[in-house]
């Protein structure tokens, strides 16, 4: 009673900020928060004349379907592992990359190599897509033209899964390093400049300065960029996967994440109640790992929680 | 300036053995990490005006081994699909961008106003979305089944148009205009909608261009949604029709049929190659007028606020 009391007086007196949060509110609802009701899908077997909440339940039969033909394990193996392989080298390479911009002191050298290196961000995944076939692809490919005319074999890179994870680790690395370094040179560039001074007064190495005050600077947002990582360790980036792997069966065993099988099950042959829990598993288990680490930084140091 | 050039400059004269292995290393990875960010582009224009024969025989390579317009000469002879294809990119992207960046500042108003008791419950009802989703598969079974957005432009458009991440930096650029300016024009009368509209957009130019670029970049690059909700060819995006000549044989076989040649006499693969340039040509240009917008907009979003 006394929330609605304060909500009518709240509305009478902000009565334009209610009109103008409305669309806005309006639309997150219907377009993220209704789908959510859907999750229950993974407990039932879905028919599309009975719709979401008319369909039968059936339990966890979907979950068991997922797991016992071994799927559910690989794809989640496959998901945390190419998120944590992507997770240290991108952020490295970025933090590497952001530090080395900084002591650049050639001012055009320094802004057109920052400019190229951001670049691929710009570029869509359908593109990335394009870049793969021109290296790869086995009859025209770069990589085989050049080891023709060095007089080697060709090599079929779609008969090798295991060379895949490094293609992928390098083009996250290739598209995401320029973005990330921007958000690590922003952190260096926020030292007190006088800080640098009085540590080469006092005689500091380059490598001195490097170790005692710029990798201390971005710490903070090195611990963030983590933190936001890990809060998605489950969810694959469907784009570059879908895009860089395309329908090449024989890699799945060693490329699928969640997000590429369930959308792979959904368009070809919809079997919907497994998908679903497939979906179902990754959403709620993502919600429990950001909450649980985010607990657990707040413990050892609130000020590096993300909320 | 005069002082910090006086302490810089003698560091430069007597380099220590360290410091010239340092600069050594820093500018050889940078060039190299240049090198490879640009090589794939460089592929990708050399593959489009190479003839197709050298690339059957030779490969793709960094330059044309056999330099020819024919691709191109291709795509432009029936330019209907590309044109048509570019159309609905730049509608979707104008549409989107315009309804985006309206939702994004009047909601980023609204959680910035100190006065609003529901400030922090409405930014925490938008926040929870990035923590928690339905999933892929419920998603697009309430979007097709419920909001019937099976091939219609609006599933291109609805599900980017509002973004929690813009909202926050939109919350940064709104936070910065002086709460002063607004009790002031209370004071003179003016209402809640008018003050948005006169006294707020206006001083919000930075933060709308910042905010209209980044979802801009994400309409003109977006074929996701294209692949799950749209079925007629002809309302494809860009990309997505980029995609479908990559991927489908038969959207080459119509290419070569509206060009009025045989599928074997089709120069398919620098084809694909000059549509990827034709598609990405647009960003490449635009990239040195916008930079400096998406370094702020990243910067400001890695602060959390």
């Amino acid at each position: 009673m006394k929330f609605f009391k304060g909500f009518a007086e709240e509305f009478k007196r902000n009565r334009a900020l209610f009109a103008m949060a409305a669309p806005a509110f309006i639309l997150v609802l219907v377009m993220q928060y209704f789908p959510m009701t859907g999750l229950v899908l993974a407990f039932k077997n879905y028919r599309y004349d009975m719709g979401v909440f008319g369909s039968p339940w059936n339990g966890l039969a979907n979950f068991r379907y997922l797991f016992a033909s071994g799927t559910g394990w690989l794809i989640t193996r496959n998901t945390i592992l190419y998120n944590l392989l992507n997770l240290i080298t991108s952020q490295l390479l970025a933090v590497l990359i952001a530090i080395f911009i900084t002591e650049i002191n050639n001012m055009i050298f320094k802004k057109v190599t920052q400019s190229i290196i951001l670049l691929p961000y710009f570029i869509s995944w359908v593109v990335v897509g394009v870049f793969v076939y021109n290296l790869f692809n086995f009859e025209t490919g770069m990589m085989n033209g050049v080891l023709k005319a060095m007089g080697m074999d060709p090599v079929n890179m779609y008969g090798i899964p295991g060379a895949w994870p490094v293609i992928i680790c390098l083009f996250n690395a290739w598209k995401w390093t320029g973005y990330n370094s921007v958000i690590y040179i922003a952190a260096i560039t926020g030292v007190d400049g006088e800080i640098y001074e009085a540590a080469s007064i006092d005689g500091a190495t380059i490598f001195q300065r490097i170790l005692y005050i710029t990798l201390p600077s971005i710490r903070p947002t090195l611990v963030t960029m983590i933190l936001l990582q890990v809060g998605r360790i489950l969810r694959g980036d469907f784009e570059m996967f879908y895009q860089i792997v395309g329908n090449n069966g024989q890699l799945f065993n060693a490329t699928d994440v969640i997000d590429t099988y369930v959308f792979r099950s959904l368009i070809t042959n919809p079997d919907i109640g497994m998908t679903a829990a497939a979906t179902f598993y990754q959403s709620v288990l993502c919600f429990v790992i950001i909450m649980v680490v985010n607990a657990v930084v707040k413990r050892i140091d609130e000020d590096y929680a993300l909320f | 300036m005069a002082k910090e050039k006086e302490i810089v400059a003698p560091r430069k004269i007597k380099l220590s053995t360290s410091s010239k292995v340092f600069y050594v290393i820093c500018y050889t990875i940078v060039t190299l990490m240049t090198i490879v960010c640009l090589v794939p582009f460089i592929l990708l224009v050399s593959g489009s005006f190479t003839a197709e024969n050298w690339i059957r025989f030779h490969g793709y390579g960094l330059i044309p081994g056999e330099f020819s317009l024919e691709a191109y000469k291709i795509i432009f002879k029936t330019p209907e699909r590309i044109i048509r294809a570019y159309g609905v990119s730049i509608m979707i992207t104008l549409i989107g961008v315009a309804i985006g960046l309206l939702l994004t500042a009047l909601t980023a108003y609204v959680i910035s106003r100190k006065d609003f008791k529901y400030r922090n419950a409405l930014s925490f009802f938008f926040y929870f979305t990035t923590l928690f989703n339905g999933g892929m598969v419920s998603t697009y079974i309430y979007y097709i089944q419920y909001l019937h957005l099976k091939d219609s432009y609006l599933a291109l458009i609805l599900p980017m148009v509002f973004n929690v991440f813009y909202l926050l930096i939109m919350r940064t650029f709104v936070n910065n205009i002086p709460v002063a300016l607004i009790e002031s024009a209370k004071l003179d009368g003016a209402g809640e909608w008018r003050i948005f509209f006169t006294i707020i957009l206006p001083l919000l130019q930075s933060g709308l261009a910042t905010i209209g670029l980044f979802l801009a970049l994400g309409y003109w690059n977006d074929w996701y949604n294209a692949m799950l909700y749209m079925n007629t060819e002809a309302k494809y995006p860009l990309q997505y029709m980029l995609y479908s000549i990559q991927q489908q044989a038969q959207a080459l076989a119509r290419i070569a049929s509206q060009a009025g040649i045989s599928v074997q006499d089709l120069p398919s693969s620098s084809l694909k190659m000059a549509m990827a340039v034709v598609a990405t040509g647009p960003i490449v240009i635009l990239y040195p007028f916008v930079q400096k917008y998406f370094v702020a907009g990243i910067t400001i979003g890695s602060v959390k606020g």
